[in-house]
């Protein structure tokens, strides 16, 4: 594997860049349109159950149906990496938008109350008070997505742009364990890290959520 | 003073949770609501700061309708204390009291350090500032509550089951506690509880309300153990409200025997009762600004059915036996 | 979008190879062998965690481990390593439903009110009474919702698992990719993804059915109590 990795570290460094990127630019996008839909679905309480069952029904779409068929949807080329952005970016919003109307819903009423009689407007009690005490849901619901992007990416090695899935495809070709493995192997890392990342983000803004009960961080 | 004027709520389903309520809370008193669960005492309370909106009728703060105020603006003005406290799990305690004080304009340096003194005055040390809402107990969180809705020095505050969720011991802490600091505030204090005795306690008036959010009786808690207004309101406030009136009444009318008429309560040399000679121990005494409550307790729990009472040296100034208390309590309802 | 290849009604008909009957037929069949054999050995494993607490620190890495885990990748080192066929595609197929039943079974055995479980033993119940008349039907609904994650996650697998030889739903998008027929690609596309919709559907009733009405508790909003 060592031997496999020296001699063609510069595509591995190619798949793992492109992997990067399709995992985590969906991540971004997803989560940035998730906030907003989640919070309309607590605001306006009947958008609640038809929000969920979207959801319930996008994720449940296999991806590769999704990669193959947005190029149909959106004109787009099938190798085209925003077949990949666009697929990941709506599983993501599935996936995120439920946590987030979730954790909003979760606030404790006593909490929006007291917020409420103590003065705030809607929009300072959104920010300073609901989406804060959220925020350990709602990061949860993001370590999931960003774990599961990081995974399904490789799928797209199928429609010609796939990341690390690349490796899989081509040592599949070619009977040849080594680039499977280095894939693997990455991918699972890749996820660790990212996984990580977003934990010691979490320990950082939520220091309060350690305390607690059952809200091990 | 907070005046509700003909006050009906009518929840969209068709319950009505306040019924005409017309009653005026006085400035500077602590008003209990009390009733049983659905007598529409939190409903009232919340449509003073305009949580809640009145059917028909108006509310008035010291005769201004709270309808035509903004309703954000309002409500930091007044202060908000629930049940469990309703703390801000992510923000330090110290930042939960600074909480208004920032909203009305304050710098976070300013409203901290006024946070700082608040946190003093309801009993809380210092060490307790940095730390978050899930580090205190029950009792503690219940004090920062109160000192968060004292930290913008509303005239005006409101608690729903202020002390609900803490255990009796603590709560009792807590009653004293917050008695002396309404006694040096002096705020217009509206209070929901659905204990009559916390309200008989705490309040300087009691609202009594009844199922359907009528209001059965306001008035001091002396009137309504004396003269409940009807069968309900004597039912709520309970059977020993004889013997808990008195705790209204003070000693200082009494008339007591001599001590000489009682040869077998001992002495010692400055005059100080020790013990009945011939039943021995003497139980405690009374002071002329003790209620009569403690008097009849004193004298039934005693061995020979005789009460003591001592001027502020403690010396022994007079006895109370059982039927001279009797007498007094038929001369008194007369 | 043509739909062409979709509606036509000679790949609708019984019995024919490559038709539609016949792919879904052997697209569930893979899926619910890898299912089966991921319930038979999450299942107790989970139960036996959830019920000791002993071993938990497996059951809860298990879920991230398993979503980490690139579907493809599995499948092909699978077959690179076991040659073409059933066997290496049902490993992965296992492999990747175990971790989220694994997971929900225990998280639903930790979630169970310890006082209901101690009552159950004060009324004299044995441990495995207490396992299965009062444990198991109080995580149902949270294992439910493992196992429908893994009935996706399977659907979803089986039809990559096209690429690397096998039947199913997959081959219509892989061949049609093949040969630039996008009518077959799209009719696959639509085909799997109302699979997977449908099965999602219908393991939901199931779990309507299968959990007490008292636990799934219909989600009664709080009530703001006008008191």
């Amino acid at each position: 594997m060592i031997q496999y990795l020296q001699n063609n570290y510069e595509v591995v460094l190619t798949a793992l860049q492109q992997h990067v990127w399709l995992a985590l630019l969906p991540v971004l996008l997803g989560f940035a349109i998730a906030l907003p839909v989640g919070y309309l679905a607590v605001r306006f309480t009947w958008l609640y159950h038809p929000l969920v069952n979207v959801c319930g029904v996008l994720y449940s779409i296999p991806s590769l149906a999704l990669f193959v068929f947005l190029p149909v949807l959106l004109g787009t080329k099938v190798l085209s990496p925003i077949n990949i952005v666009v697929a990941l970016t709506i599983y993501t919003v599935a996936l995120l938008a439920r946590t987030v109307a979730d954790g909003l819903r979760s606030v404790d009423p006593l909490i929006t109350q007291a917020a409420t009689a103590m003065g705030y407007r809607r929009f300072g009690r959104l920010i300073n008070v609901e989406l804060p005490v959220a925020l350990p849901v709602i990061l949860a619901g993001l370590r999931v997505a960003t774990v599961a992007n990081i995974s399904l990416v490789s799928v797209g090695a199928l429609i010609g742009v796939g990341g690390l899935g690349q490796l899989f495809t081509r040592g599949f070709q070619l009977f040849y364990l080594e680039p499977i493995l280095v894939g693997i192997i990455l991918s699972v890392l890749l996820a660790g890290i990212a996984d990580l990342v977003i934990v010691l983000i979490q320990r950082a803004v939520t220091p309060w959520a350690r305390f607690q009960r059952g809200g091990a961080a | 003073m907070i005046t509700f004027d003909d006050v009906v709520k009518v929840y969209p389903g068709g319950s009505t949770a306040v019924d005409h309520l017309t009653v005026e809370l006085p400035t500077g008193k602590l008003t209990a609501l009390v009733g049983p669960s659905g007598c529409g005492k939190t409903t009232s309370l919340r449509m003073i700061n305009r949580m809640v909106n009145p059917t028909s009728g108006r509310v008035l703060i010291d005769g201004q309708d709270v309808s035509q105020q903004d309703e954000a603006k309002l409500r930091r003005g007044i202060g908000y204390v629930i049940q469990s406290a309703g703390l801000f799990p992510h923000r330090t305690v110290l930042d939960n009291v600074a909480t208004v004080p920032v909203l009305v304009g304050k710098t976070r340096r300013e409203a901290r350090t006024a946070a700082l003194e608040l946190l003093d005055r309801v009993g809380l040390s210092p060490e307790f500032a940095k730390r978050y809402p899930a580090q205190l107990s029950g009792g503690q969180q219940q004090r920062v509550g109160v000192a968060r809705a004292l930290a913008a020095d509303p005239p005006i505050m409101l608690m729903d089951e202020p002390f609900s969720a803490v255990d009796p011991v603590v709560r009792g802490q807590l009653h004293a506690e917050f008695l002396r600091l309404q006694n040096d505030l002096g705020k217009t204090i509206a209070m929901v509880t659905h204990d009559i005795d916390e309200a008989i306690k705490l309040g300087d008036k009691v609202a009594v309300f009844r199922q359907g959010g009528i209001l059965a009786q306001f008035g001091t808690p002396q009137e309504l153990l004396e003269k409940p207004a009807d069968d309900f309101v004597a039912e709520f406030v309970g059977r020993d409200r004889g013997l808990r009136s008195l705790s209204f009444d003070s000693a200082a009318s009494l008339p007591v025997q001599p001590v000489s008429s009682q040869p077998d309560l001992e002495l010692d040399d400055a005059g100080r009762p020790v013990r009945w000679r011939s039943a021995g121990d003497l139980g405690g005494v009374f002071t002329a600004s003790d209620s009569l409550r403690v008097v009849t307790d004193l004298a039934i729990s005693s061995p020979v059915g005789i009460a003591v009472r001592v001027d502020e040296q403690g010396k022994a100034d007079g006895v109370v036996r059982h039927h001279d208390l009797v007498d007094h309590l038929l001369e008194r309802r007369r | 979008m043509n739909f062409s290849y979709l509606f036509d009604p000679e790949h609708w008909e019984l019995g024919v190879p490559g038709g539609f009957p016949q792919l879904i037929l052997s697209h569930l069949g893979y899926s619910a062998l890898g299912l089966l054999l991921g319930v038979i050995i999450a299942l107790p494993v989970g139960l036996y965690i959830g019920h000791t607490g002993r071993g938990s620190f497996l059951a809860i890495n298990a879920g991230n481990a398993g979503r980490s885990l690139p579907t493809l990748g599995l499948l092909m080192l699978m077959v690179t390593l076991l040659g073409l066929g059933l066997l290496p595609v049902l490993i992965a197929l296992t492999v990747l439903v175990v971790p989220p039943i694994l997971t929900s079974t225990y998280a639903g055995m930790r979630a169970v009110d310890h006082g209901v479980v101690d009552a159950a033993k004060g009324m004299g119940m044995r441990p495995l009474q207490v396992l299965f008349r009062v444990e198991f039907p109080m995580a149902l609904p949270v294992i439910m919702g493992g196992f429908r994650s893994a009935a996706l996650q399977v659907i979803a697998t089986a039809t990559v698992a096209a690429s690397v030889g096998l039947g199913g739903l997959g081959r219509l998008l892989i061949d049609g990719l093949a040969v630039n027929d996008y009518s077959r690609v799209l009719a696959g596309a639509v085909v799997v993804a109302v699979l997977a919709v449908a099965l999602d559907l219908i393991l939901a009733l199931v779990q309507r059915w299968v959990v007490s009405p008292g636990l799934s508790g219909r989600r009664v909003r709080r009530a703001t109590a006008a008191t």
